[in-house]
């Protein structure tokens, strides 16, 4: 990342905490500030508002349930590229955001070979080398990632269909849908893990904060350094 | 566009479920026959078209050519096409009038997310039915011919109707009733396919043109406007596919992947479901981490049932 990105979300970071602000009680740990939080729900919210007007022209079976909600097909179809482009923006926002600590390392690989014990909450608490976001989470961030880039391109053909061929409308309406159904197959997993799978997480994103005995069960090696830390000062 | 009651819908864009009435009714496959062999390129039917459409005058591009534009528009459904082509080193002046072929099997409907917005009756006329179109324009990418057209205003798409409101009136449609030299016929399908053989005929066996046939491309299960060509070998001659082609994405992909894709979502949210109910939540474990390595408190997840 240049400098000029760093210092742009450096900049961001400190004027929304100036602004908004996380109360860690004690025994709790900040997790994600408020920059962090206003972005993902920035992105979450025309996600939602892209994935619905998308699937009511996506499917025949939803069209007709769908569409009345955004005030009929056509505006359902209006409002579609715009939803998708401003999901598109903030998403940049939150990738300069989070491209850090999403970096893939080691520890990641390791991770994923045991995908199995993790998925049938076979340990009851993480490895110690799981950092801030495991591999999971490092894999659905790097996901929207070539999903966005996809959607962008493919979206961007398929508006303006009156300047491109047939043919290149006709594929890059196959490769936006695949886009999306694998994006869906993320958020599905993803809002999951974020609610019913692992209580204690879902208030990281709305209140900023975790408990320890959270961050000690899933980010052990987040902990650690963040309480090293803690101790330093 | 036709009062829907006038004709039998065969089929529904994007229509979830059966089409209301689909083969109670007895309908006879209509078809328009040109032949460019006689077509002398008097512009009468895009005339003919304008008028009977109420369409406004619109400005023509002029590049050199006798043709008035050059392509349909949203309000020109009928353009001529002139081509200056070769025979025998002689000048050949081709003429095809260029209009919606009404595919057997159309791309435009194919393509179509929008319940209604396209419609085919039995008779083969494939009509836009513009209070439902949503304006995404796959319609013009589904196309083989080239021929929907999107108005950026009213943010429709339009084309040729094949004056299904005559038709259904038991009118012909306005440019064939325009046709000075009866090179444009109307009628069954099957009377206009017999017409355009015994044109073909005549054309190989006393006109000299030993390629002459009739474009009916089974590519698309076959047009509802035929065509009688000098030269069926080679239609690109006169701007028509030889083979014209519907994308995969609007057959394969739209009728088999997509309905497959919506079902995986479906399971993929039962699978949350069940995986919840059947492994239980990750909670916060309260035990320092030096404890880790004694022997661990038995958790709920962890625990094998008994009866």
């Amino acid at each position: 990342m240049s400098v000029t990105t760093k210092n742009l979300d450096e900049g961001a970071r400190g004027a929304f905490a100036r602004v908004g602000t996380t109360r860690v009680r004690p025994g709790e740990l900040l997790r994600h500030p408020v920059y962090t939080r206003v972005l993902h729900w920035s992105v979450a919210i025309f996600f939602i508002l892209s994935l619905l007007t998308g699937f009511a022209i996506y499917s025949p079976w939803l069209f007709h349930w769908i569409t009345p909600v955004f005030g009929g097909g056509p505006r359902t179809r209006l409002l579609h590229p715009w939803f998708g482009l401003l999901f598109e923006v903030f998403f940049l926002f939150q990738f300069l955001n989070w491209v850090g600590p999403m970096a893939w390392k080691e520890a990641d690989r390791r991770w994923l070979k045991r995908l199995r014990q993790y998925a049938t909450n076979q340990e009851a608490i993480e490895p110690e080398d799981v950092g801030f976001f495991n591999a999971g989470q490092k894999l659905y961030f790097w996901l929207i990632l070539v999903s966005g880039v996809l959607f962008l391109i493919t979206g961007l053909l398929i508006w303006f269909d009156d300047v491109v061929g047939r043919w290149i409308v006709a594929v890059s309406y196959v490769i936006h849908d695949l886009a999306a159904l694998v994006m869906l197959a993320g958020f599905i997993i993803h809002v999951y893990e974020g609610t019913a799978h692992q209580p204690g997480t879902f208030r990281s994103m709305i209140d900023g904060t975790v408990t320890e005995s959270w961050a000690r069960t899933h980010h052990p090696g987040w902990y650690r350094t963040e309480k090293h830390r803690q101790e330093k000062r | 566009m036709a009062n829907p009651r006038t004709f039998q819908i065969q089929e529904i864009s994007a229509h979830p479920g059966p089409v209301p009435g689909q083969g109670t009714r007895r309908e006879e496959p209509v078809c328009k026959y040109i032949d460019v062999s006689t077509c002398i390129g008097c512009k009468a039917c895009e005339v003919a078209c304008v008028e009977w459409n109420d369409h406004p005058f619109r400005e023509t591009t002029f590049n050199d050519t006798y043709q008035t534009m050059p392509t349909t528009e949203w309000n020109y459904y009928n353009l001529i096409k002139f081509v200056e082509d070769e025979r025998d080193g002689n000048l050949m002046w081709l003429m095809r009038k260029d209009q919606c072929m009404h595919c057997e099997d159309p791309g435009c409907l194919r393509a179509c997310p929008a319940d209604g917005a396209i419609i085919k009756y039995e008779n083969g006329i494939v009509d836009f039915q513009q209070e439902n179109c949503i304006g995404c324009g796959y319609c013009i990418s589904g196309c083989p011919y080239d021929i929907p057209k999107f108005h950026p205003n009213t943010k429709k798409v339009y084309k040729c109707t094949l004056c299904s409101d005559r038709v259904g009136q038991g009118l012909e449609p306005a440019c064939i009733k325009a046709c000075p030299t009866g090179c444009l016929k109307f009628g069954t399908k099957s009377d206009m396919v017999q017409i355009a053989g015994l044109r073909a005929k005549q054309l190989r066996e006393v006109s000299g043109f030993a390629n002459a046939g009739v474009y009916d491309p089974p590519s698309i299960k076959g047009t509802h406007v035929i065509y009688v060509l000098h030269d069926i070998k080679q239609p690109e001659r006169y701007g028509l596919p030889a083979n014209p082609i519907i994308p995969p994405s609007y057959t394969y992909w739209k009728w088999l992947a997509k309905p497959t894709g919506l079902f995986m979502g479906l399971l993929g949210i039962a699978a949350v479901f069940f995986h919840r109910v059947m492994y239980g939540p990750k909670l916060p474990q309260p035990e320092p981490p030096e404890n880790r390595t004694g022997p661990r408190e038995e958790t709920e997840a962890g625990r094998k049932e008994t009866p």
